[in-house]
């Protein structure tokens, strides 16, 4: 019924379908596949925050500097190209996003920080690395393929951090709370994994 | 917390299918041994990975469908263009194996602790974690009172349905109704919620599982008849074939 190989177990009269031939390997991470779908995924119902009530702070236990709405989109904006890659398996290749890098908000504050804790609506949280959110790696995205981006994908706005699992990509930012050390943020509570890189497959603790 | 539970490294175990269940013509449940299984909550779910002879493999996550403190059960629904529902519905049979790991998620769970009224809303197999609930209620001789609103196409799409024919139930069956069918007959919509789920003023506990459509209605529909959002645990799966 069953036989061992090196790698570990064979499934009896499992073909599998392969990664579509459209797909270059190279971008897909382990354990992944393509979808041309944008799936929709979060722990509970989709929040409508008013534009008129909508800030954007960065804070480090006082706020440091906060936007308004207008005063977020009066910032300089650039386009960004981007695959990504969701913890619960799916890719999606050459998403095109329009937004403000991280680099430009952290600008405007005097700061030491070796870490974020990202804040968004309805008590959601997200840790990173600060090198992983500067150095052009990182977006607040308020457009999604030419479109304002939907409730349902994070909007108003949401933070783009391509190159790690898409939780990190928090929906419905509305800060950043400079950290001297690492904390794990909502996810990171249940166990996935603090880092998150796709490319070395760190989806839960212990990965 | 579960979710110091988890902090250990969830390693891949083998999975040895000791009983199939046809749930639905689409459906099949299959029951798992798994060795050294720590045991689950209610909602956790489960990563499967298959493997061909060349090394190919294929992951996909399923929630566990049975209580804490029997064997672990699955149930998968067929989807036509799927990679893997097919294999796990059509051509699996008792003896075969494959790799599991889990119990993962710590998030969509209910422990008889965290208290209720519990009101779940499922449509078509995001039912599998409501049962997990229910049963977990029922062997915990829990007191918290419990409704579960489930959405299926027609009455032959019923996940569970001997199990699920009592009164804490209720049905609503979108595309077709049997002759005689009392239950509801249209899609899940604030109406049937107002009638259905239990008055916010009980500050109830909701677990809402199924196509993203049917969360994304059903979830914002209970935020405007005033239920907190953060005791709305939502689970969702899409056009990948995650469930």
């Amino acid at each position: 019924m069953k036989r061992e190989t090196d790698t570990g177990l064979v499934s009896r009269g499992f073909r599998g379908r392969r990664r579509s031939a459209s797909a270059d390997p190279a971008r897909v991470p382990p354990g992944q596949s393509v979808t041309r779908d944008f799936p929709v995924l979060s722990a509970g119902p989709t929040p409508h925050t008013p534009l008129d009530q909508w800030t954007f702070s960065i804070e480090n236990g006082g706020v440091l500097r906060t936007w308004m709405w207008e005063e977020f989109r009066a910032l300089p904006s650039e386009p960004v190209t981007a695959d990504i890659h969701c913890v619960t398996r799916w890719s999606k290749l050459d998403t095109n996003w329009q937004g403000v890098s991280v680099d430009t908000l952290l600008a405007e504050v005097d700061h030491h920080a070796d870490y974020v804790l990202v804040l968004c609506d309805g008590g959601y949280t997200t840790n990173l690395p600060i090198d992983d959110v500067t150095g052009g790696k990182a977006w607040v995205v308020h457009t999604y393929e030419g479109e304002p981006l939907d409730h349902e994908h994070g909007g108003p706005a949401r933070l783009l951090v391509p190159h790690l699992y898409f939780w990190k990509s928090a929906k419905w930012v509305r800060g950043l709370r400079l950290l001297d050390e690492d904390e794990p943020g909502f996810w990171e509570t249940y166990g996935y994994h603090m880092y998150g890189d796709p490319w070395r497959e760190q989806r839960y603790a212990g990965d | 917390m579960a979710g110091t539970a988890l902090r250990g490294r969830l390693s891949w175990r083998v999975a040895t299918v000791t009983a199939v269940v046809d749930e639905t013509p689409r459906v099949r449940s299959l029951q798992l041994d798994i060795p050294d299984w720590p045991g689950h909550l209610a909602g956790q779910h489960v990563d499967v990975r298959l493997a061909t002879e060349d090394g190919y493999r294929a992951e996909r996550p399923y929630s566990i469908a049975s209580a804490p403190g029997e064997a672990p059960v699955i149930t998968v629904e067929r989807l036509e263009h799927g990679e893997v529902s097919p294999y796990l519905t059509e051509d699996v049979r008792p003896g075969d194996a494959f790799e599991i790991r889990g119990p993962i998620g710590g998030y969509f769970l209910w422990r008889p602790d965290d208290g209720g009224p519990l009101f779940l809303a499922a449509g078509g197999s995001g039912v599998a974690p409501m049962r997990a609930i229910l049963r977990h209620r029922r062997h915990s001789m829990s007191k918290v009172k419990a409704r579960l609103l489930y959405s299926s196409r027609t009455v032959e799409d019923i996940i569970y349905r001997a199990e699920l024919a009592g009164e804490e139930v209720v049905h609503t069956l979108t595309r077709a109704q049997p002759p005689g069918w009392t239950g509801y007959t249209r899609r899940v919509d604030a109406g049937v919620l107002r009638e259905v789920a239990w008055p916010a003023d009980e500050q109830p506990l909701a677990f809402v599982c199924g196509p993203t459509s049917f969360v994304e209605s059903v979830a914002g529909d209970l935020v405007a008849l005033g239920y907190a959002p953060g005791r709305i645990k939502t689970e969702r799966f899409g056009a990948t074939g995650g469930r």
